[in-house]
Order: C-alpha cells, then sequence, then structure tokens
C-alpha cells in the first residue's frame, strides 16, 4: 500500500538517509484520484449543481413559483426566459435551479437513511450470526423479490403522493441491498484474529462492534452506497413523474417533466430540458461514484 | 442437476410467502378507512362495525391475511374499484402486453450489448472501449420517461415517422412483431426500455469477457496458432455463464421497471394499469398488479438459476 523502501536491516535512525514517504490510506486514495480527471470534473460538477441549488434564491432571475398567463411556453433563447417559460408562465431556469434541492435532496437523503439503518441491520446479522443473521437477512431476501422500481412504486403508490412517503419509500427500497453489503463485510470480520483478540481482552460487545467492524464496514458499505445516490435520483423523479412526490407548485425536475409533456407538440425543446437536469446529475454521481471506488480499490 | 433443482424450488417457497406478506400490507399501510369511503357520512357506529364484519375486517390481521392468501391461491384477487371487473382478469390481459414490450427490449439489450461489450473488451483501453463504455455509463444514467420524451418529440413530433403512442388498431389480442402497423408502436417504448438494462449488460459482457481474455488458456490457444476470430469464440463462450444470469435479471427487471415508459407511451401493460391505479387509489388493482409482478419476477430468477447451473456445472457445487 505504501511506497516506502527503507531497508529494515541498514535502518539506522542517526543516519541521514532520505525521509521514505509513507502514505495514509487515504492519501493514496487521493494519489490515484488526482490523475483521473473524468471523475475530477464530474465531481466539481455535482458541486456546482448542488452549489446553484442551495443558492437558488439569489441566482435565480425569477420566482419559480409565480405564474404569468401572458408568457406561456415560451421558447428557449426568449428575452425574458433563457431556458423559455413552461404551460403557466412560469421561468424554466427558475425552476430547475429551485428544482434540484428536492431532486438532490433526494437522491442523498434515502440513500443517506438506508446506510444507515441497513448498515445496523447488516451489522448485527453479520457479526451475531446464526438465528439473528437468518431472521434479518431471510426478511431483505423477500425485498429483494421486488424489482426496485416495482417496490418502489408499491410503496409510494399505496401510501400516496407528498414528499415524505416519497422518501419513506425510497429509504425502504435501498435498505436491503446495503444491509446485505454490510452483512458480507461483517461476518468476514468477525472471524479475524483482530476481533479474537479484543474479545479475549475483555472488550464489550459495543465496543468490538464499534471500533474494529464498524471500521472496516464502513468503506465497502459507503462506496456501494455512493453508487446507489444515481439510481435514488432516477427513482425519485420517476416518482415524481407518476405525481407520487412533492405536491406541485413546488418545482422538481420529475414533476416538472410531467407537467411540460402535455405540451410537446408546442414547445419540444423546453419540455426536454428538466430531463436533461436528471441526466447530467445521474451522470456524474455514476461517473464519481465509479472512480471512487477504482480509487478506493473496493472489490465490487 | 435434480437435487439442486429441488432445493431451488424449496427456497423459492418462502419468498413467495414473503412477497405476499409484503403485498397484503401495501393495502394496510394506505392511508383512509375502506368502509368509512362505502359508507354514507350519516352511517352509524353499528352500520359501520357491521359492515366490517361483512368484509371480514373485523378479524385480527393474520387471520384476515390467511383468508385473502386462501383467495389468491385460487386466483382470485378481488375486485377492481374502478372498473367493475375481477382485478385477476385486468392483469392477465396488461401482463401480456408487458411481456411483449420486455421481451422486445430484452432481446434489443442483449444483441447491442454483446456485440459492444465484446468489442469492448477485445480493444480493451482503447478510444473505442471508452466509447462504448460512455455508451454504458449513458444507458445506466438517462432516466427512460425523458428518454421516451425526447424520442416522440423527435420521431413522432418532428419527423412524423413513428406514432407517439398506443398499441395501434390491432389491440393487445392481435399484435404481431411480424406487422409494421402494429409493430412501428413498439419501437420506441423498445428503445426507451432497453438502453438502462443494455448499459448494464454491456458492462458485465465486458468486465467477464475482459477477465477471460486474461486467463492463461488464452495464450495456450493463441500459441496454438488460433486464429483471433477463433480465440474470441472461445472467450465469449466461458464468459457466457455470466451474462445469461445477467440476461434473465434484466428481464425481471424490465417486466417491473416498465411502469414510466408505458406511461410515456400510453402502451396498455401492467405499467400503464398501475399508474392507473395509483391515480383513481384503486388499491385491489394496485395490489393485484404488484403481486403477479414480484412472483414473476422470483419465478423469472428460478429458472434463470436453473438454466444456468444446466450451462455451468461448477454451480452445483457451492
Amino acid at each position: 500500500m505504501t511506497d516506502a523502501t527503507s531497508d529494515p536491516i541498514s535502518f539506522d535512525q542517526d543516519a541521514d538517509l532520505p525521509q521514505a514517504v509513507v502514505r495514509g490510506y487515504w492519501a493514496s486514495v487521493w494519489n490515484r484520484l488526482k490523475y483521473d480527471y473524468v471523475t475530477l470534473f464530474c465531481l466539481a460538477l455535482i458541486i456546482l449543481i448542488v452549489l446553484s441549488a442551495v443558492f437558488a434564491p439569489w441566482l435565480a432571475p425569477y420566482d419559480p413559483e409565480k405564474s404569468s398567463m401572458a408568457y406561456r411556453l415560451k421558447p428557449v433563447g426568449h428575452d425574458k426566459y433563457i431556458l423559455g417559460s413552461d404551460e403557466q408562465g412560469r421561468d424554466i431556469l427558475s425552476r430547475i435551479l429551485y428544482g434540484g434541492r428536492v431532486s438532490l435532496a433526494m437522491g442523498i437523503l434515502p440513500v443517506a437513511l438506508g446506510t444507515i439503518i441497513g448498515g445496523i441491520f447488516g451489522i448485527i446479522a453479520g457479526y451475531y450470526g446464526g438465528k439473528v443473521n437468518m431472521i434479518i437477512m431471510r426478511t431483505m431476501d423477500v425485498f429483494f423479490a421486488f424489482p426496485s422500481v416495482l417496490l418502489a412504486v408499491a410503496i409510494s403508490g399505496s401510501l400516496g403522493g407528498g414528499i415524505q412517503n416519497q422518501l419513506a419509500s425510497l429509504t425502504i427500497v435501498f435498505i436491503p441491498p446495503l444491509c446485505r453489503v454490510a452483512e458480507t463485510a461483517a461476518s468476514q470480520v468477525r472471524n479475524m484474529d483482530f476481533v479474537d483478540a479484543a474479545r479475549a481482552s475483555g472488550a464489550s460487545t459495543f465496543s468490538i462492534l464499534k471500533d474494529h467492524v464498524l471500521i472496516t464496514v464502513i468503506s465497502p458499505v459507503l462506496v456501494y452506497a455512493s453508487t446507489l445516490v444515481s439510481a435514488s435520483i432516477l427513482l425519485a423523479s420517476g416518482l415524481s413523474f407518476l405525481g407520487l412526490g412533492v405536491s406541485p407548485p413546488t418545482p422538481d425536475w420529475g414533476l416538472m417533466l410531467s407537467t411540460l409533456r402535455q405540451s410537446i407538440w408546442v414547445q419540444p425543446l423546453v419540455c426536454a430540458i428538466p430531463g436533461i437536469a436528471i441526466l447530467i446529475t445521474s451522470i456524474a454521481f455514476n461517473i464519481v461514484s465509479d472512480g471512487l471506488r477504482v480509487a478506493m480499490d473496493v472489490k465490487s | 442437476m435434480w437435487i439442486y433443482a429441488l432445493r431451488r424450488l424449496i427456497l423459492t417457497i418462502p419468498i413467495l410467502l414473503g412477497v405476499t406478506i409484503i403485498c397484503f400490507l401495501l393495502v394496510q399501510i394506505a392511508p383512509g378507512d375502506p368502509i368509512q369511503s362505502l359508507l354514507p357520512p350519516d352511517a352509524s357506529e353499528a352500520d359501520a362495525a357491521a359492515l366490517r364484519a361483512y368484509y371480514g375486517l373485523d378479524k385480527p390481521l393474520a387471520v384476515q391475511y390467511v383468508v385473502w392468501l386462501g383467495k389468491v391461491l385460487t386466483g382470485d384477487l378481488g375486485m377492481s374499484i374502478q372498473v367493475d371487473a375481477p382485478v385477476a382478469k385486468e392483469v392477465g390481459r396488461a401482463f401480456a402486453n408487458t411481456i411483449t414490450l420486455a421481451l422486445l427490449a430484452v432481446a434489443l439489450a442483449f444483441v447491442v450489448s454483446m456485440i459492444l461489450g465484446v468489442i469492448a473488451a477485445y480493444k480493451s483501453g482503447t478510444w473505442i472501449d471508452k466509447l462504448f463504455t460512455s455508451v454504458a455509463v449513458f444507458g445506466i444514467s438517462v432516466p427512460t420517461f425523458w428518454l421516451g420524451v425526447v424520442l416522440v418529440i423527435i420521431f413522432a413530433v418532428e419527423l412524423n415517422w413513428l406514432p407517439a403512442a398506443g398499441m395501434g388498431n390491432s389491440g393487445s389480442e392481435n399484435f404481431s412483431y411480424w406487422r409494421w402497423e402494429d409493430f412501428k408502436f413498439a419501437i420506441m417504448p423498445m428503445i426507451a426500455l432497453a438502453l438502462p438494462p443494455l448499459g448494464i449488460m454491456t458492462r458485465t459482457t465486458r468486465s467477464s469477457v475482459e477477465e477471460v481474455l486474461g486467463q492463461d488458456f488464452v495464450q495456450t490457444l493463441r500459441a496454438k496458432g488460433l486464429g483471433e476470430m477463433a480465440v474470441l469464440r472461445h472467450a465469449v463462450k466461458n464468459a457466457m455463464p455470466q451474462i445469461v444470469a445477467m440476461l434473465g435479471l434484466q428481464l425481471g427487471y424490465l417486466i417491473g421497471g416498465s411502469v414510466l415508459v408505458e406511461m410515456v407511451f400510453n402502451w396498455p401493460g401492467t405499467g400503464y394499469l398501475l399508474n392507473k391505479a395509483i391515480l383513481s387509489r384503486d388499491l385491489p388493482v394496485l395490489q393485484g398488479t404488484i403481486l403477479v409482478l414480484a412472483a414473476s419476477f422470483v419465478m423469472i430468477n428460478l429458472v434463470i438459476d436453473l438454466v444456468q447451473s444446466m450451462i455451468d456445472p461448477r454451480i452445483k457445487r457451492s
């Protein structure tokens, strides 16, 4: 892992040897990452998208929810509306900027919640093994019997629209896969010598889980979670497209696409814009998570 | 082989039971009291209790589940609230249309991803590899419903080559892949639906073929003077079990994942039915559709595992 080349036999602390470079894990990860220009570019793009959503009130030229009947469905490049206006005369650019708030939150929050809940279940299942493992993992298996889109639509569909329901259904979708990754990693650590040693030295189960198991499990789980952000953005915008997300007039990329769809015969280009925002964000997250996986050298 | 198949078959039963439990609970988590919506506003408490008893809703949840499961096992999925018809009939008709579309999409994804994946693996590291890998990333990242809308904009609105939506005059009963009047309705939904699996399968094909190409036996094949095409044929053959597994999984995902594409194109499949059920809060249809789709996903996975164990004897031992 390190580039240290000092020879232990002739090692002499007083000798004026060139300092061997000993890099930590994260330093070597960064060293690999810094030459991966595509990943870095996409990382910068994500930061830009996040910042523009956060600072939407300052960046947006108009109120995203204010409609004006006189300026309905204006084309891209219109004097007042750079990216055109929608079927209620609302500025597309402003709605895209504000809409990023919901869409990005729905990409990250469900995965974060799923990581915490799935991770805890996975660690418990992996560490304890036996009956506990069987109960937890067989329950998860049942959820794997649903394709992810179907599970999300099923839960959201019966709970009804609304942002909390969307968050709940997406979190449930992501718990089982993250639980499985955590379980695999935790069950490998369980029988390792250093865990046995910790147990023999009288460490409590909680401190073993916290100090040894969690540390080992966290890196594969986080890398895997990063691959799910893009999927979560796609699923969330899909649910909003079906009307199972934020309630209008709150802007959201999926919902925008859904309402603009009625106008494709009038302003085709304008109608495609919200989807482009989803596409770019989703590509950027996919490429960054791929780059991270390579840089962190985690086997998928 | 038979022992493996039997074991795999038995393992499927608890999963299917779990699926029915989740589908049963779906209706329970829905907000609102179904009894209240059936009664006039001035109905008394006693009337509500009587109706609750009539529908068996006064029994414990576990009893309700067993009664419901018994009906499901005999093919009774309840009645649709919106259209006065049995859910099973509605779902059955829609399911056939979904399968029609899913098979087309998976065939397209398979053919294209094999070509892209094998070439990318063979030309690993070159610009062709990078180009094809980018196509794969695009496929994985694209929102299918947006792609559907864009296809409609290009081929229906601007060029006027293909119909924007629907399934044509033949309808679901007489739809034929071989008649242009029917097939042209399936082209755009097929492409929109095929892209995500195409991306995933291109990646799988590329990585598994590349892995095989790096093995010792490939060097031996080259050393004994085999042509490059023949070497590649060996490599693909060895990578096949993994690719087939992926193919089956993707077919399963398409059957469940076509909700959005079917909605964009008004394709009268399960996704369209599901969407109608969500809009009108027709919970029996929602429940029945989800149950049928999830159960068929489980069965597809079972078949894939069995097929895989037949073409790759190593699996039986694990």
